[in-house]
């Protein structure tokens, strides 16, 4: 019990290494402008929970997959790959800097598109596989 | 100072993802509600941090704590699909103050950051 909880601790940090890599090199090679919608964050956010919707059916619902490729690939590189505390000081810094309205377009796009994401992600997902409704697991 | 850069992001994501997964852990055992306080414990702790960071800090510092620590503790990915799920389950009241809590406390959080 101990042994595996240390390993699933292992694969999180190894998977939150990859996806905060793979943030970081996008958000160098597309930094937000100065005062601008931050598209960057934005996109890797989005994408990040639609990929999560795909993830979750994919390793929890349409069959028993290995125990470590959730804690691996949903806690660890999706989660290390979306960061919800650069939409919140980025948010803070256009509303620091007297930008509301893009402030307000980006708190509210991302909360709709994320969610949007996810539902897409999942349902897509459930459809492909032959699933007709969410399956309750605890 | 790219690949110094890189491997500080990877120090940082280290740490912050099993912190992350080890608080949820931790919270959900002990206040397990059904509610994803785990979650929103995180977001609303990284926002303060990568606030306290953001100004004026020495690059390597903002990599290593802001890209890497506070970008991994945090996560939307998370968020949205415990938002959903809750939906899914009926409780669309508590699915929706997770998300308004969430970014509410986050932005505040970050903004007190800022601040200090």
């Amino acid at each position: 019990m101990l042994r595996s909880q240390a390993a699933i601790t292992g694969a999180v940090a190894a998977g939150g290494a990859l996806g905060a890599l793979a943030r970081w090199a996008l958000e160098s090679a597309w930094p937000a402008p100065p005062g601008g919608f931050p598209a960057t964050t934005f996109a890797i956010n989005v994408g990040g929970c639609l990929l999560m919707g795909v993830l979750v059916v994919l390793v929890t619902e349409a069959r028993e997959s290995h125990p470590m490729l959730r804690p691996f690939l949903g806690v660890g590189v999706l989660g290390g790959f979306t960061t919800f505390s650069s939409y919140a000081v980025e948010a803070q810094q256009l509303v620091d800097g007297a930008h509301l309205a893009v402030a307000a377009l980006y708190l509210a796009l991302t909360v709709v598109a994320a969610l949007v994401a996810v539902v897409l992600g999942l349902t897509v997902t459930r459809r492909a596989v032959g699933l007709r409704r969410p399956v309750v697991r605890p | 100072m790219t690949a110094t850069a890189g491997l500080l992001v990877v120090l940082g994501a280290a740490v912050g993802a099993p912190a992350r997964y080890l608080t949820d852990r931790w919270l959900q055992s002990t206040h397990g509600t059904g509610f994803p306080w785990g979650t929103f414990t995180v977001n609303v702790v990284a926002s303060f941090v990568l606030g306290l960071v953001a100004g004026g800090s020495p690059p390597a510092v903002a990599v290593l704590v802001g890209t890497g620590f506070c970008g991994a503790l945090s996560t939307w990915s998370t968020l949205g699909y415990e938002t959903v799920r809750l939906a899914e389950q009926g409780a669309w009241s508590s699915a929706v103050f997770n998300v308004v809590a969430s970014v509410l406390a986050g932005l505040g959080a970050a903004g007190l950051g800022m601040a200090l």
